[in-house]
């Protein structure tokens, strides 16, 4: 058995805004193996991206984490001090996100931005810091990297900047990266390049991923485990091949049957509605308004996590009850 | 499986040409930051000798990557721009010249026939209109419809595109983005058009709403009559919704086929790697990569010969020096390259 890298229990992280109290992240569960690649998928608003901020505690106001865990080679990240958080981000967990032109500072050019990243992690002289930039960007696949890394983010393209994203996050070679839609901004041939590289990165550092997307598709390629959310809640728990043959959840499953496919052409099935707003969102499980198999039970009680077999669970009430196609069926 | 109306490839098309496209060139002038004057310093070659023709109640498929000049190309049709040279027929009359030369009503008469939908329906609806405003609009500007009749035909697009009557009321921001754009699309439909553009009209949406939309595009299809050309950078929509798709790299069509010809065998190496390089999303299905090298290089100074040398796995010497020209490979497919 490997062990548990990241393991996170009932967190709830909630923003607490004029209009109501927003509960993006409403007790998610689920835990991390060293040197896994683990998917998050989810469509807007589903808390994906807030759970990944809150493991690094860099919720932007008015949110807040009001309960949970969050242990990081078995220590509770929520207990730290801010301070010990400041060391621990970048050096041990990293993070990289989907628009690279605003994460990076336009500012400073990229040496600097590297350069500053190592030293605060680690006790090297500048010059020292410096080679290992440049080391760095040749990791990532930046050609002439010296002369480069004088420049500023505005005079490197989508790629690049994604790539000089990806080298300052793996500055400190931190044991565990989340990748937050590293390349919907990126056209598809672009995106194969970046996720290439994060591919053998991961194996070369051994890291733990956790990879950020609502596209099934990368899901596919780049994960062996999946956390399906909606809502704030964890809908499904499963190995990537088992939860695309079968899938338990209802969400889970149309989610699959709406998405349009390059190797055939399919009907696509609808998902009747809209993603409810998490001021008030529907009692009970949280999917109920927009299920095909919805009963009264799934009004009133929230579902828990259940383990269906070795390693899939499922929060659904009827998961006994109905039959669900996966990618074959269709 | 139900038989659906999405998988049009099967469905006979009425050969006449709907539109044509000939030779259509569009350089965008660079200037240098000059203290008094502008000097001109190149040109952006946004679309080279762009030729093709949409056939009547067809979805034509415009794929590439960003900066490739696919809304260019749109944008030049539906005449928002002027064309540097080369023409556009529109049920075989001449869209430039007509507008160029004719009254204020017979270019609305034109403008009514072809409407387009864009990519962001929160930057693409006023936020200060109500959705009956919204969509009454077009009234207001063809005079086609009695005043007295407003309230009827806004009822009736907006069933037409899935919403309710009540929503007419409101005002874009109570809708998320997939409402946002149906009353896009509602808006479009009030002019009765022949031909809608849709610029990348659910790149923005989520996974589970963009399949509404594109179901809502295939459906309204059927029932209007209506003829698409669909820009997109996701294959896997374009395959979805196409009956025939253009490939464009840097401004030039690489490649023409009918959809399933064009996924099953694509001929020219960058279609090829365009599709290679899109996720598959079935664990099973795990494909060989093409990792294409580079980057798409600047349109200004587009590579010599075949723009996609530099980046083609296969390039020849001959490939750097002669442009290659769109052949027709059989009735169903055409390839722009030497190899």
């Amino acid at each position: 058995m490997t062990e548990t890298i990241l393991n996170i229990e009932g967190l709830k992280t909630y923003f607490f805004t004029e209009a109501g109290i927003v509960t993006a992240v409403d007790g998610v569960s689920f835990n991390l193996k060293k040197g896994e690649s683990l998917g998050l998928v989810g469509e807007s608003g589903s808390g994906k991206t807030v759970t990944a901020l809150s493991v690094l505690r860099i919720v932007p106001k008015p949110g807040k984490i009001v309960d949970g865990k969050v242990e990081f080679n078995g220590e509770d990240l929520l207990e730290k001090s801010e301070k010990e958080m400041q060391k621990i981000r970048g050096s041990e967990i990293s993070i990289i996100f989907q628009d690279p032109s605003s994460s990076l500072n336009p500012v400073y050019n990229v040496e600097t931005q590297l350069r500053d990243a190592i030293i605060a992690h680690q006790n090297v002289s500048k010059m020292e810091a410096k080679g290992k930039a440049i080391e760095l960007l040749e990791v990532v696949g930046i050609p002439e990297a010296e002369t480069r890394m004088r420049e500023y983010p505005h005079q490197f393209s989508g790629g690049m900047k994604q790539r000089v994203a990806v080298a300052r996050a793996l500055a400190c070679q931190p044991t565990l990266l989340f990748a937050d839609e590293p390349t919907t901004n990126l056209d598809v041939t672009i995106q194969a390049q970046v996720l290439n590289l994060l591919n053998d990165l991961k194996k070369k550092f051994g890291m733990s991923l956790v990879m950020i997307t609502h596209d099934m598709g990368i899901i596919a390629e780049m994960t062996t485990r999946i956390v399906v959310l909606y809502a704030g809640h964890v809908c499904e728990i499963a190995e990537t091949r088992d939860l695309f043959e079968r899938p338990r959840h209802p969400y889970t499953e149309a989610l699959l049957a709406a998405v349009p496919r390059l190797d055939m052409r399919k009907t696509l099935r609808v998902i009747p509605g809209n993603i409810p707003n998490l001021i008030e969102p529907p009692s009970g499980c949280r999917f109920h308004p927009r299920c095909n198999y919805a009963k009264k039970i799934c009004e009133e009680v929230v579902p828990v996590l259940e383990e269906t077999e070795q390693g899939h669970f499922v929060a659904c009430h009827e998961w006994r009850k109905i039959s669900l196609k996966g990618e074959r069926g269709h | 499986m139900a038989k659906n109306q999405l998988e049009g490839g099967k469905r006979p098309l009425s050969s006449s040409d709907f539109i044509k496209v000939e030779k259509l060139v569009k350089y965008f002038p660079v200037y240098s930051r000059g203290v008094l004057f502008k000097k001109e310093v190149g040109l952006v070659h946004a679309v080279d000798n762009v030729s093709f023709d949409i056939r009547r109640k067809e979805t034509f498929g415009l794929v590439g990557e960003s900066g490739c000049g696919k809304t260019t190309t749109a944008r030049l049709i539906l005449n928002l721009i002027e064309p540097t040279d080369g023409q556009v027929f529109f049920e075989g009359e001449n869209v430039f010249e007509k507008l160029k030369s004719s009254s204020k009503a017979e270019k609305l008469k034109i403008r009514r026939k072809m409407q387009l939908i864009f990519q962001n329906p929160y930057g693409s609806l006023d936020p200060r209109m109500t959705v009956f405003d919204i969509i009454s609009e077009p009234f207001v500007i063809h005079k086609h419809i009695p005043k007295k009749q407003w309230k009827e035909k806004v009822y009736k697009l907006l069933e037409l595109v899935g919403l309710e009557e009540y929503h007419a009321e409101r005002y874009p921001h109570e809708f998320s983005g997939g409402q946002r754009q149906r009353i896009c699309i509602a808006r479009a439909l009030a002019v009765e058009p022949e031909f809608l553009v849709a610029d990348e009209p659910v790149s923005s949406l989520d996974v589970s709403i963009r399949a509404q939309i594109l179901n809502l595009l295939g459906e309204l299809q059927q029932r209007v009559g209506l003829t698409y050309l669909y820009i997109s950078h996701d294959l896997s929509s374009v395959r979805q919704i196409s009956n025939r798709v253009a490939v464009m790299y840097l401004g030039e069509i690489v490649e023409l086929a009918d959809t399933d010809e064009l996924f099953k065998e694509p001929l020219h190496p960058y279609t090829e790697a365009l599709i290679a390089a899109v996720p598959i999303p079935d664990p099973n299905a795990r494909s060989i990569k093409i990792v294409l090298p580079g980057e798409v290089p600047s349109p200004i100074n587009p590579p010599s010969g075949c723009r996609f040398h530099p980046r083609c796995p296969q390039a020849k010497p001959a490939c750097r020096e002669k442009v290659p020209e769109l052949v027709q490979v059989n009735p169903r497919h055409a390839v722009a390259c030497h190899i």
